[in-house]
């Protein structure tokens, strides 16, 4: 089966929108790697203490939180005026 | 100090403020009262999740610290990842949970490989082996804060026995969860009164967190830099990291996040818009944020401060007791209350909706030989099963904690837990993303995974009187070393939790692979891979019956028995009424079938629905060839659509040549009516001469000489109507093909001599002056050189008739081409104008009005009649300062005919 073809080049906004979501898809990656980062540390055998690597940990935890926060916003905005599924309209 | 009947009242009146909220809730969204919305909103779904944040996390969080530091956290990155991912998984999972009516993981993972009950069969068994031990902790965790309480009192609650306590939890949740959780029988509906008690329950166990952890903070310590100072102090101040714990345990902890059976329950199947996972995707990640700020703080004090020895799993109730802070300790009670009666409430609703629609449907389904369509409500049977599927599993998770013993650190139970249903991934994630992910493979990754993960961490966990003994684990079974339980294939010195992560996540995804690589899907399987993995370019579009010989009534009838007289009537009506029909009754097309059977399983999963239409329908599902039919359907409409653009150019280039055409006609009508007038002209001059001279002869009364003038003017007027006469007879045998050609030998110098000859002979091309180059000329040519005779004495005559120059002169150039001869007449007059540069060759067409001799428009037309029927032709020669007229020949010799 062929995919429906799509508009090779999209108007501003559409295209705003795409970059957001890769930014979306990117951004798990990047917390990933953040949070592996104390293993690398942990390695140098240098005597990491718990207040501090807490204090990174947590840190980066409120930076992607943030961030998504930032990002969900458009992200969801393009939903509301996606194709609704007709069955959640029957009662 | 609390006392044990104020606990109890507290305890007792908590619990009815929640049956309140849930019977409350449930009866605004069923009555649809105004004010409901938010039930559907983004928040109550956001606190929803925090199901995952159980007893476990509650207090055994703050026992995790204070036994190995921050790596607690861990249990938290990984959720918060995959929220933080949503775009990916999320997203895809809730819409195909949505589109496919999917009521479980279960449901999931055996409507993705063609509805198979199989591996139905294997998840839900997996999930309740996985889930037992996990209630049974949650169990312990409530009778062990219980105690707590009782500890310090000499009467009372100290002789009440512990599991009778738990027994008593128990039955207090399955009959709060058979109340609220088995209201509705479609799975796929949202259970609103549970929900929002479960979001009630959720602010409950963070406010107390929080609250706990602001009093150790400021309230004992004495503000963030002395909290500082304390964890510095403590025996958990050095990172002691394990890497490979670490990330392991992250890793761990998202894929228990997508499959566990209560967090697929409210991620995907409570899920009502996918809005709400927009919003979930930051704050249920700040949920977690919020819940584990405090845990070592919490950890550090009650390490500092309560005697050695103490149980660190309940720091979080014994640090405020310590300090008198009763009120506080009652708060934080209740939070791990709610922790663990929310979880044990959603996962029993999950569970039992796998068992009913995976193992006792089924089992059912195989019992009647009748088939589906026989007597026998359906409904009340699936909600008995239900039920007591709910109670079986309290039961389950009572019993593994009345013989467990309830001795092991919470901790390790719950990561136990989370690596037997974390063997759902594999095949959760390649069924979402990777259409060739088979049956067969699934199924062996999952056997696999779960066979490994039982042999290396599961039966070990009941210890050296349970199913392993310490011989086993030494030195393996049957003295086989490298089977040890902790040392698969002899690599030694590996945490036990990672090494059966490892081995069991890895030979899992490698089978589910391989035996997805190798075999063969059927097309059910093949249809519904292609429908979750383009979940969002089709959303149910295409379809997995053929239209088999299937009653409407039959079905009918069914469909009254699972979803009820009502519902099942508003289906086919609005089918009915789609088709066109007025009865209830509509046409059993493929179409209605399918979505039949995406409503029943709502209700009883998608393996049991397939089985039970497949019944009625005649077993007549979707073969190889359908699939075929519906790919040829789609792409069809792509050809036709293309084949549709190449007609509409068509279309547009005949227009085009059909409006040239037009004008040009049009102009030759114009032509022809002028010409038509030229030449009755024509025929009038000499017709008018010959009349007025004939009647002069005739009434006689003149001299010879007179008399030979008059009758020779008659003749030569006679001699011009007769040319005349004849150009137009010889256009007509031209035009109509019966010319007979006669090819013969002949030299183009010689040819041209002729014409040239003919032309300055007979006078009226005398006054031209005419230059060539002989040696040019002198070509041999095989052709019916008469005729070309003919249109190069026409080409001179018109050279010479209507040369404007002063001194007219007329160059007849020769040029060989590869393939050709071209002979090129120019003069040096004005040339024609390029408007009638196209006409010229038409019949009938003259440039001017001005009649000479002959002149009657058609020697042109018949030079291009004969050049074509030698196969050359005749054209005009734009731009070379004079009329100019190419004739080309065909080297090629004349086909004799």
């Amino acid at each position: 089966m062929t995919p429906p073809r799509e508009p090779l080049f999209l108007a501003r906004q559409t295209y705003r929108r795409r970059r957001v979501a890769d930014a979306a898809r990117l951004l798990p990656v990047i917390g990933a790697m953040l949070f592996l980062i104390p293993i690398l540390a942990a390695g140098s055998g240098d005597g990491a203490t718990t207040a501090r690597g807490g204090i990174y940990v947590f840190v980066v935890w409120a930076g992607l939180i943030v961030v998504t926060a930032t990002l969900s916003r458009p992200l969801s905005r393009r939903k509301s005026e996606a194709d609704a599924d007709p069955k959640e309209t029957r009662p | 100090m609390v006392g044990f009947n104020a606990l109890v009242l507290v305890c007792v009146a908590y619990v009815a403020i929640l049956f309140g909220v849930a019977f409350g809730a449930d009866k605004r969204a069923r009555e649809g009262l105004p004010g409901t919305a938010w039930l559907r909103g983004p928040w109550v779904y956001t606190l929803s999740l925090s199901i995952y944040c159980t007893a476990w996390t509650f207090y055994g969080a703050v026992g995790y610290a204070a036994r190995s530091g921050l790596e607690f956290v861990t249990i938290y990155l990984g959720p918060t990842l995959v929220l933080v991912g949503w775009w990916w998984v999320l997203r895809k999972l809730v819409r195909i949970g949505r589109a496919q009516r999917i009521t479980s993981i279960a449901d999931l993972i055996s409507s993705r490989y063609g509805k198979s009950n199989l591996l139905g069969v294997i998840v839900t068994l997996l999930a309740v082996v996985g889930t037992t031990p996990y209630i049974a902790l949650q169990l312990q965790s409530v009778t062990l804060s219980f105690s707590v309480f009782a500890a310090d009192r000499q009467e009372g609650f100290e002789l009440l026995d512990l599991n009778a306590t738990a027994l008593w939890i128990a039955a207090g949740l399955a009959l709060f969860t058979i109340l609220f959780g088995t209201r509705n029988l479609d799975a796929n509906e949202r259970h609103h009164g549970v929900v929002t008690a479960i979001a009630v329950e959720a602010v409950v166990k963070l406010l107390a967190l929080l609250a706990v952890g602001i009093f150790v903070v400021w309230g004992v310590a004495g503000g963030p830099t002395e909290i500082a100072r304390t964890i510095d102090a403590s025996p958990i101040s050095d990172w002691q990291m394990n890497g490979g714990r670490w990330a392991s345990l992250t890793f761990l902890s998202a894929a228990a996040f997508l499959t566990l059976p209560r967090m697929f329950q409210v991620l995907v199947v409570e899920n009502v818009d996918e809005r709400q996972l927009a919003t979930a995707s930051w704050a249920f990640p700040l949920y977690l944020f919020l819940m584990s700020l405090f845990v070592v703080p919490i950890a550090v004090v009650g390490l500092d401060i309560l005697p050695k020895g103490s149980n660190p799993d309940l720091f979080v109730l014994t640090v405020p007791l310590h300090f008198d802070q009763d009120g506080l300790a009652m708060l934080s009670f209740l939070g791990g209350f709610s922790s663990a009666t929310s979880m044990v409430i959603v996962a029993a609703i999950a569970l039992s909706t796998m068992v009913s629609n995976h193992i006792v449907m089924p089992i059912w389904l195989s019992l009647r030989s009748d088939g589906a369509s026989m007597s026998g409500d359906v409904r009340y049977l699936l909600l008995i099963s239900r039920r007591l599927s709910i109670g079986g599993v309290l039961l389950l998770g009572y019993l593994y904690y009345r013989y467990s013993g309830g001795g092991a650190a919470l901790a390790a139970i719950g990561l136990i837990s989370f690596s037997g249903v974390a063997q759902v991934l594999p095949a959760l994630v390649g069924g979402i993303f990777w259409r060739g992910a088979s049956r067969n493979g699934a199924a062996a990754g999952l056997i696999a995974g779960f066979a490994i993960w039982a042999y290396c961490l599961f039966l070990p966990s009941f210890g050296p009187e349970g199913v392993i003994s310490d011989q086993i684990m030494a030195h393996g079974p049957w003295g086989l070393e490298w089977l040890r339980p902790q040392a698969l294939f002899g690599i030694e010195g590996m945490d036990p939790l990672v090494h059966a992560l490892f081995w069991s996540m890895v030979v899992n995804t490698s089978l589910f692979f391989i035996f997805s690589l190798v075999s063969f899907p059927n097309p059910l399987e093949r249809l519904q891979g292609a429908q979750f993995v383009n979940v969002f370019e089709h959303s149910g579009a295409t379809r997995g019956w053929t239209r088999g010989r299937a009653q409407a009534e039959d079905l009918m009838i069914m469909a009254q028995r699972i979803m009820g007289g009502g519902e099942a009537q508003a289906l086919f009506e609005a089918e009915a009424l789609a088709q066109g029909k007025e009865s209830y009754l509509p046409d059993t097309t493929p179409g209605f079938i399918e979505r039949l059977e995406r409503e029943l399983a709502g209700s009883v999963g998608g393996a049991t629905a397939h089985a039970m239409v497949g019944q009625i329908v005649g077993g007549a599902s979707v073969s190889v060839e359908d699939l075929m039919a519906v790919a040829d359907e789609t792409q069809q409409m792509l050809e036709y659509s293309s084949q549709l653009e190449v007609q509409s150019e068509e279309l547009s280039r005949t227009a085009r040549q059909l409006g040239e055409a037009n004008k040009k006609l049009t102009q030759l009508s114009i032509q022809k009516d002028a010409f038509l007038s030229q030449i009755s002209h024509e025929l009038r001059t000499p017709m008018t001469s010959i009349r007025a001279f004939s009647e002069i002869l005739r009434d006689g009364g003149m001299d010879e000489a007179a008399a030979r003038k008059y009758s020779s003017i008659i003749h030569d007027e006679a001699l011009r109507l007769t040319r005349l006469l004849d150009d137009l007879l010889d256009l007509s045998v031209l035009e109509a093909g019966h010319v007979t050609l006669h090819p013969q030998p002949d030299n183009l110098s010689d040819v041209l001599d002729r014409a040239v000859a003919a032309t300055t002979s007979v006078g009226e091309g005398a006054g031209i002056e005419i230059r060539r180059n002989p040696v040019h000329e002198d070509i041999d040519i095989f052709t019916d050189t008469d005729r070309l005779a003919q249109v190069f004495i026409n080409l001179i005559a018109n050279a010479a008739k209507y040369c404007d120059a002063d001194t007219p002169r007329l160059k007849i150039f020769v040029t060989k081409r590869a393939e050709r001869l071209h002979v090129d007449f120019i003069d040096n007059g004005s040339g024609i104008p390029p408007e009638s540069q196209a006409v010229i060759f038409e019949k009938f067409s003259r440039l001017s009005d001005q009649a000479k001799a002959g002149g009657a428009g058609l020697g042109l037309a018949i030079c291009r009649e004969i050049m074509d029927k030698l196969g050359g032709k005749v054209a005009y020669l734009p731009g070379q300062g004079g009329a100019a007229f190419r004739v080309t020949l065909p080297k090629a010799p004349l086909a004799a005919g």
